[in-house]
């Protein structure tokens, strides 16, 4: 029986008796299935893997032909949505539409398409204008440039304003690969998340960006969605439960040992690590945190209480990201070991995606070997 | 918009005079604040808020009414009076600027006082958030729309690369329905714009990036209603009145006086400056109107 077969059986199976999310809490219902994959290339061993069937994710997580997408491709398409749904949602770009994938957008809705040429400064406030006359303006560059250059007009014109802009920094993190350092953001979440009246969302997947820039279009604040450029494995369906605000657990073994909370793109490798962890007797627990202001605080206690300790992952310096908003947070509330798998304080540089993952110490190996530590230390 | 009579321009003056007392009124209270700006735009203002504006300071959040942005936000003081003066607010609320808890802001802030159209402070940024609100609605009314934008900016403030990012987006998009008011009075912070970064010619910098120039004095309402009337007309394009204005002006002491940019009068200065005003320069004897 082949591996695929297993698991559609299983997946079928599981997804029709469990539909809801409160039938597990009630019921106390197992809501997380097993399946048995071959790890590919190699005879053995069979693996269990303990996927959360409520999350709905993709069933080929784990294979090697697995559906590969740009982030900022799932926000192209949801900018389309969202201008369909509310004729007040309009786009800004500043000279990059197609590779922030706004050209869809410009392509469905010209009449409400500004080309505001290389000027992010601009960007932003013409964006805090229109919003200020009923608009719901989203506005597209780099990450780096917006919002790496334009950060005061986005603090002063947007968030001060409150007015409902949201930014898509597109190219984030150091995946960006061959461009170089000067075009990777690792600084964006830091530089949101500080401001207040923001929100921030760094989706794992094409798919998930798509929702969140669907759902972006209808709150009122200010919304950051960090995309990154290269190919990313789908992990979620379009079935998968999407809310802003909301972490959700992916994964999780019977016996954790350890929480891995992680972001954007290295998700999937955060759940690659789950699976060799798992393969060494290792249980974990694994939060994909999209929204990462306001904190889920309820979903992450509730991971940690099982393991008393958290790794958390992210292509972002470790100063001011996803894991420095763990830490103030666990500090105050369940202070509890902690490791972060980010850049450690340096720049970025040219390579293809998966060397710089590897460089600065940010793929699947580093992240079980921090999982080990962050036990070892929890244990100690 | 009527016509400017003489009788009208009378009035405009009292009212501008009001307006420059209640400044320096506000800013003893304070004790801090800027004097210069606002003293030397309170008659573009007067003009402004009680001619030129289609508004209705009872009903500020009116969907129909013309926007005014200010830019620079640091002469707030005449943009607090003079939404006082006009029916926004009750005039005795001016003495609460910069306190804690007051909705007069050191700079505004428009969650505190929502009938404001844009926070601002940090400088540079007005005009793209004018351009902003020009774009939105040409979106719902085409360029048939019957509503104005007004930006006031300061000179100074055009050291800022951004304010000349707005200024090209706003040509390309010929935004006719957008006049920009420069208050043209040669001083910044560390001095005379011309030695701290020369802006010359204004003229020909702004018209090179596509717009309609008009330049007029800053304290003659009848130039400047005639300016306003100009810009509004001009369609191929939009339009700034570099409005030349004296720093400070109304009170002999601090016009034309750069150090008078960023402070507020102490008890004497501003009694001085109050008796000033109050006899109209001397004019009349008594300080009792």
């Amino acid at each position: 029986m082949s591996s695929k077969f297993l698991l559609e059986k299983v997946g079928m199976r599981t997804f029709g008796a469990f539909q809801s999310r409160s039938a597990t809490a009630r019921g106390g219902v197992e809501k997380f299935f097993s399946r048995k994959i071959f790890v590919t290339g190699e005879p053995k061993p069979f693996q269990t893997i303990m996927l959360n069937i409520h999350a709905k994710l993709n069933t080929k997580i784990f294979d090697t032909d697995v559906e590969q997408v740009p982030i900022r491709k799932g926000f192209g398409e949801g900018l389309v949505i969202a201008g369909e749904k509310n004729k007040q949602v309009v786009g800004l770009c500043a000279d990059l539409t197609e590779s922030t994938q706004m050209h869809f957008f410009k392509q469905q809705f010209p009449e409400r398409f500004i080309e505001i040429g290389v000027a992010e400064q601009n960007l932003a406030s013409v964006a805090s204008g229109m919003a200020a006359m009923g608009k719901i303006p989203f506005i597209s560059s780099y990450a780096m440039f917006s919002p790496g250059r334009n950060w005061e007009q986005i603090r002063t014109t947007i968030c001060y304003n409150d007015v409902p802009v949201k930014i898509a920094g597109s190219h984030a993190g150091v995946s960006v690969g061959p461009d170089g350092g000067t075009h990777q953001a690792i600084e964006d979440i830091a530089l949101t998340r500080i401001i207040p009246n923001m929100v921030v969302i760094s989706p794992c997947d094409a798919i998930e960006a798509k929702k969140a820039t669907i759902l972006a279009a209808e709150t009122k604040t200010p919304v950051y969605i960090r995309l990154s450029r290269e190919k990313t494995p789908l992990i979620t369906t379009s079935e998968t439960p999407f809310e802003i605000g909301k972490a959700q657990i992916f994964y999780e073994s019977k016996n954790p040992q350890v929480t891995i909370i992680a972001t954007g793109a290295l998700v999937h490798k955060a759940l690659l690590a789950a699976t060799s962890l798992e393969a060494e007797g290792i249980g974990s627990i694994v939060v994909n945190l999209a929204t990462i202001k306001p904190l889920d605080s309820e979903t992450i206690l509730s991971a940690i209480a099982k393991t008393n300790n958290v790794v958390t992952v992210e292509e972002h310096q470790i100063a001011g990201g996803l894991g420095s908003a763990i830490a103030e947070f666990l500090s105050q509330h369940k202070p509890v070991p902690q490791e972060f798998v980010g850049v450690r304080d340096l720049f970025g540089q040219s390579g293809t995606q998966n060397e710089l993952i590897e460089h600065y110490n940010l793929g699947d190996r580093s992240i079980a070997e921090s999982a080990k530590k962050v036990i070892t230390r929890t244990h100690s | 918009m009527n016509s400017l009579t003489d009788t009208k321009i009378q009035e405009l003056e009292l009212q501008a005079n009001a307006i420059r007392q209640s400044i320096i009124e506000m800013l003893l209270e304070a004790k801090s604040g800027h004097t210069a700006g606002p003293l030397g735009m309170a008659d573009v203002f007067t003009l402004l808020f009680f001619h030129i504006l289609s508004h209705d300071p009872k009903n500020p959040t009116l969907d129909s009414r013309d926007r005014f942005v200010l830019s620079n936000g640091h002469i707030c003081p005449v943009l607090y009076a003079t939404m006082a003066h006009s029916g926004y607010f009750p005039v005795e609320e001016l003495k609460t600027l910069r306190k804690f808890g007051s909705r007069l802001q050191g700079h505004p802030h428009r969650e505190f006082l929502p009938s404001l159209e844009n926070s601002s402070g940090p400088l540079g940024s007005g005009l793209s958030q004018a351009v902003g609100m020009a774009l939105a609605d040409r979106i719902d009314n085409g360029r048939s729309s019957s509503k104005y934008f007004y930006c006031a900016m300061g000179d100074g403030e055009l050291n800022e690369g951004q304010n000349w990012e707005a200024i090209m987006l706003a040509g390309k998009e010929k935004l006719h329905n957008l006049v920009a008011i420069v208050d043209r009075n040669n001083i910044q912070i560390d001095g005379f714009t011309e030695d701290v970064m020369p802006l010359d010619s204004l003229k020909a910098k702004w018209e090179s990036f596509n717009w309609h120039v008009i330049e007029c004095g800053g304290h003659d309402f009848r130039a400047l209603d005639e300016a306003i009337s100009q810009a509004k007309a001009v369609f191929e394009r939009p339009s700034v009145i570099i409005a030349h204005t004296i720093p400070g002006k109304g009170v002999k002491e601090f016009e034309r006086m750069y150090e008078w940019h960023g402070k507020a009068p102490n008890k004497e200065e501003a009694d001085m400056a109050l008796k000033e005003l109050r006899t109209l320069g001397g004019k009349i004897m008594s300080e009792h109107q």
